[in-house]
């Protein structure tokens, strides 16, 4: 019976070998794609459990790691919740969001450019740490932000951005109404979860980022799109006579529309810069209808429309101009209405293209990647996305803006002892909402350090009431002098 | 005169002290990993194992003398590192405030009374060929152990497998103690009748195929393996009763015909099993697909966590307590491995499948050198249980086969299992002293009358 025991012998060999073979597949090769499995909670609560690199604004930790007593280590915690929390996002156990989520690697210490700080921690068998991430926010700007928007009466639904136009660095970026990414950190994950369901059921939408996720018509401050359009085309400058009058009757179509204050611009003939001064719906309508729906689009997307610029903070929306639009929707688009919808950090990209020459940067909010030990690692460079205008068209387009805040429509934004360049915007909603309120900006019109768009998309005022230039305004003005001042 | 083994007994106890550090030092790693302190009880819990290892090792030296050295270490190692495996989980599931966390309390019992029994075989079974006058009694038995969980009153289905008895409070797996019978049966009938197996039949192609009326073993052993695939909805024991069975058959008349037959009706109990019983077909996806049937239910769940757990414990673990072996489901018996693999790693894993290798190793070589076919059978059957059963489960936590329920040899909570293994050892030490101990000197006392005789000079004229 000797040799079938042999047989059997090897038979077992090969058994042991296979369970060998495969353990080995299993805890070694096929590891690391285990470990990426979105499902794969062991991960997570150890990324969980990670003293966190923190978040930073200025010199203050927006959002740090502090030693907790529990099994998790360590409990996140923001300083000033509800002002960075559209940027920060938060950072809970089932997910993260802004730039929680943008810059994980890094804040959890897992990044490639980490990777000599992870070794010496290997080494000297220390916890590993995440690195910092520095914002280009300026801290006095998101005050002034948050601030305004926070003043408005009522539970007010609204979103401001800064840009600095010459490098494209967000300096403020605020979303009202908001959340406190605290309540998302606490590691009650049962009441996380319930925040979690809750906000996102409430339908004021407080865990969208209105800054860069809600898209809606940018009314009366897409004139400066026209305008610029128009200029490019060669055929107008700041002085060139447009239509004015009461009414402008749609291409085929038997519609008319008015002025918003149902006034006639001024006259039949108006300059370009009169128009804008008192935002003349007719004359952007026919110059849009003149232009037609190609060269808007092109002027549209070179100023950033039909895509995402944003890198650093997920959600975003894209600002839409459709190219198939027919003749009379074409016209509407020139005053920012029909199909024609953008966020306000895409119409504070129009105005820091403007007042930056032409130039379309690419806007980012993280300056810098540092290590634990503060050492830089990585620091973002400026980029230009596009040529939107030419820098004549550039100084014709600041020139009327300038002339539209110091006496036309965007008045509330004046600056004492320099000027503003600027444009209001009052776009018509479905059914019976109140108006969206709009104002873009910058400032100093010479020189020019701040770009902003503020969009009031819901407040407690009166409809009358409601203009971009008197509820925008001052905010936009509030937000320029803190950078301007600092 | 031939080669004579040695008895190794000091070896042994060396390997005995090794084989403590590592269940002792196990019981210490957990307390210091989990509760940061090395535990209160250790003292006591060590002297406690101690004192039934060196039991164990105390009566080998007396009753069985030329017994292998190396088997009993390699148990008593993975005993003792189960131990502390499972106090691990208990302390977690305290904390968690499960009802059920003292499975390393319970199972400590156990393994006593499998100490106990242990020493009882080895000091009442002076010699296993006894053994072989059982072989129809050992075999009903087995038999009716199967059939104990179908009974009213004491049969219980517990997690959808219907092998559970419930005497005066205990559960027992009878099962568990059916499969040593079932050994002890099958090489009982086969040493008897391996020449008519072995030797009618035709002769197909290369391989030589049984009588059709030898068949009848065979059917009926697979007629059992199939019954406790249907009724009792147990994959893991259908497989290894028939797998063991089939070995032993091959063992006894060395026709690899008869594995060919076997094949073919596992193969086609196999495909039946997987066209009829949905429950097969269910483990059969989720071991092709595991990471489809997560969120199902019944699903996937335990076997994925129980691969990222692995995954992530990977080359050398997170060390005891660091884990979250209490993710996947019944941790501390099918899936104990996975437990190890998250928490030592991969070297933990990969030692603990060497020792069941060696113990396969060790229980084959006793085979080959049992002086009677009895025993060599015996020891046969009882490797190729260890080893089926390792690879069945091992394979199955590790997704290299499908998943089928049974319990790790000597690392799983669970009595009956434990209980059955220590028997399972002592039956080889038994064989194992029989075959190494100098054989009987068979020559007559008197040498040099005899060759006075054969050497006398003849004279003839």
């Amino acid at each position: 019976m000797n040799k079938p025991i042999r047989v059997v012998s090897v038979f077992c060999l090969v058994l042991f070998m296979a369970l060998l073979v495969n353990s080995t597949y299993l805890m070694y090769v096929r590891a690391d794609s285990l470990s990426d499995d979105p499902r794969n909670r062991r991960i997570i609560t150890a990324t969980f459990s990670r003293e966190r690199g923190a978040i930073l604004v200025g010199k203050e930790a927006i959002a740090r790691s502090v030693p907790s007593d529990d099994r998790y280590k360590f409990q996140r915690t923001y300083s000033q919740p509800l002002k960075y929390a559209p940027i920060t996002g938060y950072f809970s156990w089932f997910n993260q969001t802004g730039v929680e989520r943008s810059q994980n690697a890094v804040l959890a210490g897992d990044d490639s450019r980490l990777f000599v700080t992870r070794l010496v921690d290997m080494l000297s068998n220390t916890d590993p740490q995440g690195g910092n991430v520095q914002l280009t926010v300026d801290p006095a700007a998101q005050d002034a932000a948050w601030a305004g928007l926070d003043a408005l009466p009522g539970d007010a639904q609204g979103a401001v951005v800064a840009l600095e136009p010459t490098t494209g660095r967000v300096l403020a970026m605020v979303s009202t109404p908001t959340f406190d990414p605290n309540n998302f950190a606490s590691h009650d994950f049962g009441a996380v979860a319930e925040l979690g369901e809750q906000l996102n059921n409430d339908p004021r939408d407080p865990l969208i980022n209105r800054a860069i996720g809600t898209t809606l018509p940018p009314g009366s401050t897409f004139k400066l799109v026209t305008a610029a359009a128009a200029i490019e085309s060669g055929d107008y400058d700041a002085e060139s006579m447009v239509p004015g009058g009461f009414r402008y009757q749609l291409p085929q179509s038997t519609t008319t529309v008015p002025n918003y204050d149902g006034g006639n611009c001024g006259g039949r003939r108006i300059t370009m810069t009169q128009a804008l001064q008192v935002s003349c719906n007719v004359t952007f309508l026919s110059l849009a209808n003149e232009l037609g729906t190609e060269a808007m689009a092109d002027q549209a997307e070179a100023f950033g429309f039909n895509s995402t610029a944003l890198e650093d903070l997920p959600g975003q929306a894209e600002s839409l101009y459709p190219r198939d639009m027919d003749a009379p929707q074409t016209a509407l688009s020139g005053i920012g209405q029909s199909s024609v919808t953008a966020t306000p950090l895409q119409m504070a990209m129009v105005a820091a293209a403007i007042a930056n020459d032409g130039d379309v940067m690419r806007p980012y909010v993280v300056d810098e990647v540092r290590a634990p030990n503060l050492s830089v690692l990585d620091r973002t460079d400026p980029t230009s996305i596009s040529k939107a205008i030419s820098s004549s068209t550039a100084d014709e387009l600041t020139e009327m803006m300038v002339a539209t805040v110091a006496s036309g429509t965007a008045s509330p934004a004046q600056i004492p002892g320099l000027d503003v360049a600027g444009k209001t915007g009052t776009a018509q909603s479905t059914g019976d909402r109140p108006p969206y309120a709009w104002f873009v900006s910058f400032a100093p019109a010479d020189d020019p350090q701040v770009a902003v768009a503020v969009l009031v998309q819901s407040s407690d005022t009166s409809p009358d009431e409601i203009g971009g230039g008197r509820l925008g305004g001052p905010i936009a003005k509030s937000v320029m002098e803190a950078v301007i001042n600092r | 005169m031939g080669f004579v083994h040695r008895r190794r007994r000091g070896a042994e106890l060396f390997l005995l002290v090794l084989a403590l550090v590592v269940g002792i030092g196990a019981y210490a790693a957990v307390g210091l990993g989990v509760e940061g302190t090395v535990p209160a009880d250790l003292v006591g819990y060590g002297g406690w194992l101690t004192a039934l290892i060196v039991a164990a090792h105390v009566t080998v030296r007396l009753v069985a003398p030329y017994a292998d050295p190396v088997l009993l270490p390699l148990v008593a190692a993975l005993n003792g590192l189960g131990l502390a495996v499972l106090r691990r989980l208990d302390l977690t599931y305290e904390a968690n405030g499960l009802d059920q966390h003292t499975f390393a309390r319970q199972q400590l019992t156990w393994m006593t009374l499998g100490v106990v029994l242990f020493i009882a075989t080895l000091v009442l079974l002076r010699d296993h060929r006894v053994l072989q006058r059982f072989t129809y009694t050992a075999g009903l038995t087995g038999i009716l152990l199967l059939i104990l969980p179908f009974l009213p009153f004491v049969g219980r289905e517990i997690n959808g497998a219907r092998i559970w008895i419930n005497v005066a409070g205990f559960s027992f797996q009878p099962g568990e103690v059916a499969k040593v019978m079932l050994v002890i049966a099958f090489a009982g009938y086969l040493v008897l009748h391996r020449d008519a197996l072995a030797l009618a039949g035709r002769r197909v192609v290369f391989v030589d195929l049984p009588r059709g009326r030898d068949l009848g073993p065979i059917m009926a052993m697979f007629g059992v393996s199939m019954m406790i695939l249907v009724l009792q909805n147990d994959l893991g024991s259908s497989l290894l009763f028939f797998g063991l069975f089939l070995v032993m058959l091959y063992v006894a008349t060395e026709r690899p015909g008869w594995l060919v037959v076997g094949g073919l009706l596992f193969g086609a109990g196999a495909l039946a099993a997987y066209t009829f019983v949905g429950n097969v077909q269910n483990r059969f996806n989720f071991w092709l697909r595991p990471m489809d049937y997560y969120d199902d239910s019944p699903g996937s769940f335990q076997l994925v966590e129980a691969l990222f757990g692995q995954g992530w414990g990977g080359l050398i673990g997170r060390g005891f307590g660091n884990g979250f072996p209490e993710r996947v489901p019944f941790a501390y018996s099918d899936f104990i491995v996975s437990t190890i693999g998250e928490e030592l790693g991969l070297t933990a894993v990969m030692a603990i499948i060497l020792c069941y290798g060696l113990i396969v190793e060790r229980a084959l070589r006793i085979a080959l050198i049992s002086r009677d076919g009895f025993g060599k059978l015996l020891a046969v059957g009882l490797g190729a249980i260890v080893a089926l059963q390792v690879f069945v489960v091992i394979g199955g936590v590790t997704g290299l086969i499908p998943l089928t329920g049974l319990t790790t040899p000597f690392l799983s909570y669970g009595g009956s299992s434990l209980v059955a293994n220590w028997v399972v050892v002592a039956l080889l030490l038994r064989v194992s002293d029989q075959a190494r101990r100098p054989a009987p000197r068979l020559e007559p006392v008197d040498d040099s009358g005899a060759d006075s005789e054969t050497t006398q000079v003849v004279k003839l004229r």
